[in-house]
């Protein structure tokens, strides 16, 4: 009986729902500098956005934004997208995330999510985890894991998503 | 009673989603998200590396979450399933359930979470609910949750059990924490370029049962216990201090062996960092600060706080070889690290600049004197010398060097020396004290856009415990989908030479948009196996693992 009435309800959740747009969903994380600020406010003026989930114990996740720190004047200049990093470190290292933002150069817009309820809300099991959305905040482009060169493809969706081209998954 | 919440929270869900569909908003009609994991794995015997046959000879854990967010409408559940759970794991996660499922709502300044939630005051020191799936950890409590904001004031209320494997721990946690955020509270400080915020925690665990059978004796214990922890936090421009003290009141437990002393436990750090430079500077003293919310549980079941190890986190295996995590009985631990980026053309930097990280931290156990063991309320264990150190528990140095050559080609070199005391991490007695320097260079190289090599060699020397390993790794990026990666550890100098033996693995991986597919053949070694400063027994196995990670 459990059973059943459980697989109805999610069969119907999903039949209600599966062509829907994924959004951003709301939860509250900190700026490096302590402040509250709820993940539902990122905006970029109608232009695309890179999030990308990370953290300091993490290889291919520091690779990866490195890689971009590389290209990022050049990818702004040309797209005018931002890339947002949301570090998962928890309060073991956490207090070495600006340290190392900033020793790199990184020039993000850069989140803490102390206790992964961005990540838990995201829906990511493993950082790196990369998604990104279009100018109208639409999440419609994800990837996991980095090897090198991966950033490449993030552009061409980014460009794509500019031209309004179809992005394919 | 638990059919008829499931049943009628259900019923919402589906009402909520149906009546959507007959509301002019239906292209508003939610979102719809999760994911999954899965990881099955299939063990042969290998004796000879002490990979004992498993019956079952197929193990499977896997997960997944279904979220559902309309407006300021939130619910999810988690259905878990371990089939039987893979070699590892506590066992006690056996069969299937739902042990997750919540549903929040927000109305202007108020948060209402009902069902299942994670949790963290401050640091962590008194209160942190969090799930860590490689470890097996998900101490979530199940209760309701408020949270009310008004111009930078933070408050946040809960009642409620934590998960235990899957049922629940016997105790209650009622916590209340504020956060002060000065400049959003005093108008006329909204634009300094000072930052500062303060903040209070309560937590009290209510356990039923006031006696416990210790040993021989009868000893009164507790059944309400309660501590409470003040923070700040200042930043003022390139400068960061935060610092966090906690204190609970007796809390005769196993983890302390039912004594009565009181718990104590500072967090201090303090960062600075500028383009191309960071600074950071950790100490930390725990003294008795183990907080579960079963004073009879032992090992990482329950626990209600976070005692975070300030000692870098290790990636690569060997350096990952002889990992640390805090001692809640009591501990000194301290970090520096500094950080910097050589800059181009300079003679170091090069064409392209050069990075230097170094490091340096330790843990030491408390100055204690051991008093009387006495069996009633006077028995408080032992008494310590504030500010001396004891015993060695770990110490690292360590220091990184990574340039690249060319636009293609990256290198980066890692030196660590470590000191680990294996009888008080581990538990055990009459094991030496193991001294190891380990060395190794990670080569990276990008073919094109799409191809690349990453190259990982490691040495790992010490005269104690299995002596020196060497390892070697290497991995192939082939085109925007797969990885092929190929690795061997080999214990060549072990002083017994029956066990020298090799740990072979073979991975493939297939990535597309949210879905991770790995396939693995391999040796795994028995070991501690890490994550975030907590750990868990890893035993020897020798098979095939399929790794499926998704979100949707």
């Amino acid at each position: 009986m459990k059973k059943s009435i459980l697989f109805l309800a999610v069969f119907a959740l999903l039949v209600s729902f599966k062509d829907n747009e994924r959004k951003l969903p709301s939860v509250d994380i900190k700026t490096l500098d302590g402040k509250n600020v709820n993940s539902s406010t990122f905006s970029n003026d109608g232009k695309p956005i890179i999030i990308s989930f990370w953290a300091t114990w993490c290889s291919p996740c520091k690779k990866e934004l490195n890689a971009i720190s590389d290209v990022y004047s050049e990818w702004q200049k040309e797209t005018g997208v931002k890339l947002i990093a949301i570090s998962i470190d928890d309060s073991k290292s956490s207090t070495n995330v600006a340290p190392y933002v900033n020793s790199k150069g990184w020039e993000y817009e850069e989140y803490l999510d102390l206790n992964s309820d961005f990540k838990r809300a995201m829906n990511v099991n493993m950082p790196p985890h990369t998604f990104i959305l279009d100018g109208k905040g639409n999440i419609v482009w994800q990837h996991v894991g980095f090897k090198d060169g991966d950033e490449e493809q993030y552009i061409e969706v980014v460009r794509k998503i500019i031209k309004g081209e179809p992005i394919e998954h | 009673m638990k059919r008829v919440i499931l049943v009628a929270y259900f019923a919402v869900i589906c009402i909520v989603s149906f009546s959507q569909e007959n509301t002019p908003l239906a292209n508003n009609q939610g979102i719809l998200q999760g994911n999954m994991q899965m990881d099955a794995q299939y063990y042969n015997p290998d004796s000879t590396i002490g990979a004992a046959p498993v019956p079952e000879k197929m193990l499977m854990n896997g997960f997944m979450n279904i979220n559902y967010t309309r407006g300021n409408f939130k619910a999810g559940i988690r259905y878990e399933s371990y089939l039987n759970t893979i070699q590892g794991f506590n066992p006690k996660y056996k069969g299937n359930g739902i042990p997750y499922r919540f549903a929040t709502y927000t109305a202007d300044e108020l948060e209402v979470t009902a069902g299942n939630f994670y949790e963290q005051f401050g640091s962590g020191l008194v209160l942190r609910t969090y799930e860590e799936r490689g470890l097996g950890i998900d101490n979530v409590f199940d209760g309701i949750r408020l949270k009310y904001t008004i111009k930078g004031i933070y408050m946040k209320g809960l009642i409620g059990k934590q998960r235990s494997y899957f049922s629940q721990g016997p105790g209650i946690t009622r916590a209340f924490d504020t956060e002060v955020q000065l400049n959003e509270l005093i108008a006329k400080w909204s634009e300094s370029s000072t930052r500062i915020s303060i903040g209070g925690s309560f937590v009290s665990k209510y356990q039923d049962g006031d006696k416990v059978i210790y040993l021989t004796h009868t000893l009164n214990v507790p059944q309400n216990v309660g501590a409470s922890a003040g923070r700040i936090s200042i930043n003022r421009k390139k400068n960061r201090l935060m610092a966090e003290y906690a204190y609970k009141i007796n809390d005769p437990s196993a983890i302390n062996k039912y004594i009565y002393r009181p718990g104590e436990a500072i967090l201090l750090s303090y960062t600075y960092s500028t383009k191309g430079f960071g600074f950071s500077m950790s100490g930390k003293r725990i003294d008795n600060f183990s907080f579960k919310s079963d004073r009879n549980a032992t090992g990482i079941d329950v626990d209600m706080n976070f005692l975070p190890a300030l000692n870098r986190q290790h990636t690569y295996a060997l350096m990952a070889f002889y990992p640390y995590a805090t001692n809640p009985r009591g501990e000194i631990s301290y970090l520096i690290d500094i950080q910097k980026k050589i800059k181009k053309g300079s003679k170091l930097g090069g064409k392209y600049g050069m990075d230097i990280a170094i490091n340096y931290s330790g843990a030491n156990g408390l100055d204690t004197t051991t008093t009387i063991p006495e069996y009633d309320s006077t028995r408080i264990g032992y008494t310590t010398n504030q500010f001396a150190l004891g015993e060695v528990y770990y110490q690292d140095v360590n220091i990184e060097l990574t340039k690249k050559l060319t636009p293609k080609l990256k290198i980066m070199l890692l030196y660590s020396n470590q000191v680990y005391n294996k009888n008080v991490i581990q538990g055990l007695a009459g094991y030496k004290v193991i001294y190891s320097n380990i060395a190794m260079t990670e080569i990276s190289y990008k073919i094109n856009s799409s191809n690349s090599v990453r190259m990982e060699m490691q040495h790992l020397a010490t005269k104690q415990d299995q002596q020196s390993w060497a390892m070697g790794l290497i991995e192939f990026g082939a085109g925007e989908h797969w990885m092929i990666s190929v690795q061997d550890m080999y214990n060549y100098a072990n002083h017994k030479t029956k066990e020298r033996f090799h740990y072979y693995n073979a991975t493939v991986v297939y990535i597309k948009s949210g879905t991770r597919i790995a396939l693995g053949y391999g040796r795994q070694r028995a070991g501690i196996f890490c994550v975030g400063g907590v750990c868990r027994f890893v035993p020897a196995s020798n098979g095939l693992l399929l790794t499926v990670t998704s979100s949707f």
